[in-house]
């Protein structure tokens, strides 16, 4: 890029393109909520504003964990069966009170992450097929442990988790940037972080500069199964009900795409936390925009691969190298 | 990680016979445990090995065996295709709405549009260098998109009595046609991969990107060719679909190319690339086949404990696997 001797004019569009490149997200972001002020009726409410950020929770919480092990040179596919096994289990204890019932649902989180974990880190299996068996074998587990079917939550602090409105403010965006701003303390603050990034930047490098390798894996994806089963909780608090069935499908899709759109390249060795939650925003909005205007949804799904193509050129050659 | 057990055919002289069997059983295992299963469940379930159900068994496996031909090469050469269960879809669309003009552009239309999808795919792989898993994604998520709208979001029904239903539905001595196109797939790719060059050049890839461009290879065309062929194989898979269903849904093949993956994978392919063979994928195929067969005759298990059952078998074989090459390393 550095070609010393070139005129003024072409340098200020070369930084302006890599000022794009780097945040095209935001850009698109941007280029979205003018196009919904002027197109999309009752676009600038309050109400529109708390849907787009109570339906985009859950993908920000999981996409973390999924930024997380993308920044290790993994992945997680299992985020979505996941929330279902914390749907399954959380009302089967909340008799013995919130606390154990949200504890049981938390561990079960933290549980499929440590089997994905060790798999990837002491035994030597790929991410994307650990986490892929988990992804199977976790939904029918869950459709198991709830016997096939919904059960009713009833627990008034599991419920507001979902439902509650402090200062006006729905609680899954509370929990959700709660959790963004835990994550990016982790990735920008700690050792844990530096960790995490160095992994995915040249494993054998981290490994020989005596880096705890496994160990630091291991957390990535206990972190993840956490965060994912937060977001089945979170979901499922919403419902008012399990849904061992339909809570967290496919949001592996989703939080992939926020990852990648939001600029973590799926090499490794780079987390980027607000380009995850942005990619996330912009998906949703996309969606949502879709749905508001009365254009047929799934047309946005085509629009949401062609911004995925698009982001992921315009990064490409930066950082991927 | 970077010790490809394809390459160690006859490296040195050690004519230790343990070694040479963790090879084997690493490259054939999906091919031994193959007949274990049939041998055990041959005993145990007497109503396994009649004519009926292996014909099920066969059948169930045709179409996702057509995508997993694709898939064996796409992973062989260090990518991946997560597109081909959309593909199934948009496949068996195109195949309801062409139906009516001509029956035989309901059969030629969706290998070609799919094959084209695969070719921009294989472009952006190979010419743009963009990760095989965005590229794919993208795909996954854009072609569904595609085949939902196209079908207006509702499953399209064939009309009877089209000769296009014999693709689907009919048979050649006793054999279903979809069950015929399926072994010759899988006939043409194991020759291809094992008996040409092209087959050469993509286990060369896999191997090494690097090595195969610095060797002068083609290796933009070869993979292009590699996620074109994956995407025609998917659309006729669904075309196939189709006409066993008598009719198009766009939902079909939905995380199908989680199934292809895993047989692959079962199959003793590895995703890191440059290793695997066709026969291996083949069992990969048939194994997951049987493993729902055998579940639904044990009948009590549910649905939900089959997806466990297949998680958990997706897991041993890869730890198996793991430990069977880290064994031969040391």
């Amino acid at each position: 890029m550095d070609r010393g001797a070139t005129p003024n004019k072409s340098f200020d569009i070369s930084t302006a393109t890599s000022w794009v490149r780097g945040r095209g997200v935001y850009v698109a972001f941007v280029v979205l909520v003018i196009f919904n002020l002027i197109a999309t009726p009752n676009f600038a409410s309050v109400a529109t504003l708390s849907t787009l950020l109570i339906t985009v929770s859950p993908i920000v919480l999981v996409a973390l964990g999924v930024a997380l092990a993308i920044g290790t040179e993994g992945i997680d596919l299992s985020v979505g069966s996941v929330m279902a096994l914390a749907s399954a289990f959380l009302p089967l204890y909340l008799g013995y009170g919130w606390p154990i019932g949200l504890s049981v649902a938390l561990l079960v989180g933290a549980l499929a992450g440590l089997v994905n974990g060790s798999l990837v880190a002491f035994v030597g299996v790929q991410p994307i097929i650990a986490t892929l068996a988990m992804l199977v074998g976790g939904r029918g587990l869950a459709q198991i442990f709830a016997g096939g079917q919904s059960l009713l939550v009833t627990d008034p602090v599991i419920l507001w988790l979902g439902q509650g409105r402090p200062f006006g403010i729905p609680a899954p965006v509370i929990v959700a940037v709660a959790a963004v701003l835990m994550v990016g303390f982790l990735v920008k603050r700690t050792t844990f972080g530096r960790y995490v990034v160095a992994i995915g930047g040249n494993r054998s490098a981290s490994y020989l500069s005596g880096h705890p390798v496994r160990r630091t894996l291991l957390a990535v994806y206990v972190i993840s199964g956490l965060l994912a089963a937060l977001a089945g909780v979170v979901a499922t608090a919403r419902l008012g009900a399990s849904d061992p069935s339909n809570i967290g499908l496919l949001i592996e899709l989703s939080a992939i795409t926020a990852v990648v759109v939001g600029g973590t390249p799926l090499s490794g060795g780079k987390v980027k936390v607000m380009g995850t939650v942005m990619g996330a925003l912009l998906i949703q909005l996309i969606s949502n925009t879709f749905i508001a205007n009365d254009l047929p949804f799934t047309w946005a799904q085509v629009l949401t691969a062609a911004i995925i193509l698009v982001a992921v050129y315009l990064q490409k050659g930066r950082g991927v190298v | 990680m970077s010790t490809r057990p394809a390459d160690t055919e006859s490296v040195g002289g050690s004519p230790a016979w343990r070694e040479r069997l963790f090879t084997t059983l690493q490259r054939r295992g999906a091919i031994v445990v193959l007949i274990l299963v049939v041998a055990v469940s041959a005993v145990v379930f007497d109503n396994f090995l009649t004519e009926q159900n292996l014909e099920n068994i066969v059948l169930q496996g045709a179409f996702l065996g057509l995508i997993v031909v694709g898939m064996t090469f796409v992973i062989i050469s260090g990518g991946i295709d997560l597109s081909v269960g959309s593909m199934v879809g948009l496949g068996g669309i195109l195949a309801a709405l062409t139906v009516q003009v001509s029956w035989p552009l309901a059969l030629i239309l969706p290998p070609l549009a799919c094959g084209l999808i695969g070719f921009g795919n294989g472009l952006l792989i190979a010419k743009a260098k963009m990760a095989p898993f965005i590229v794919t994604l993208a795909g996954l998520l854009g072609i569904r998109g595609l085949a939902l709208a196209f079908a207006n979001e509702k499953p399209i029904r064939i009309g009877g009595g089209s000769p296009f239903d014999w693709f689907g539905q009919g048979q050649i001595l006793g054999i279903s046609v979809p069950v015929i196109f399926v072994v010759i797939a899988f006939a043409v790719g194991g020759l291809v991969l094992a008996r040409t060059s092209y087959g050469r050049i993509i286990f060369a890839i896999g191997g090494s990107e690097e090595s195969a461009r610095l060797m002068g290879l083609p290796v933009d065309r070869t993979k292009v060719i590699a996620y074109t062929a994956s995407g025609a194989l998917a659309g006729l898979a669904g075309a196939l679909l189709a006409a066993r269903l008598s009719a198009g849904d766009p939902n079909a093949g939905l995380a199908w190319e989680l199934d292809a993956i895993s047989a692959v994978v079962v199959g003793g392919t590895l995703l890191t690339g440059g290793a695997g063979t066709m026969s291996g994928s083949l069992a990969g195929v048939l194994l997951l086949s049987i493993l729902q067969n055998l579940i639904n005759q044990v009948g009590t298990l549910g649905s939900y404990a089959q997806q466990v059952v297949s998680g958990f078998f997706l897991i041993v074989v890869v730890v198996v696997q793991a430990y069977l090459s880290r064994k031969e390393r040391s």
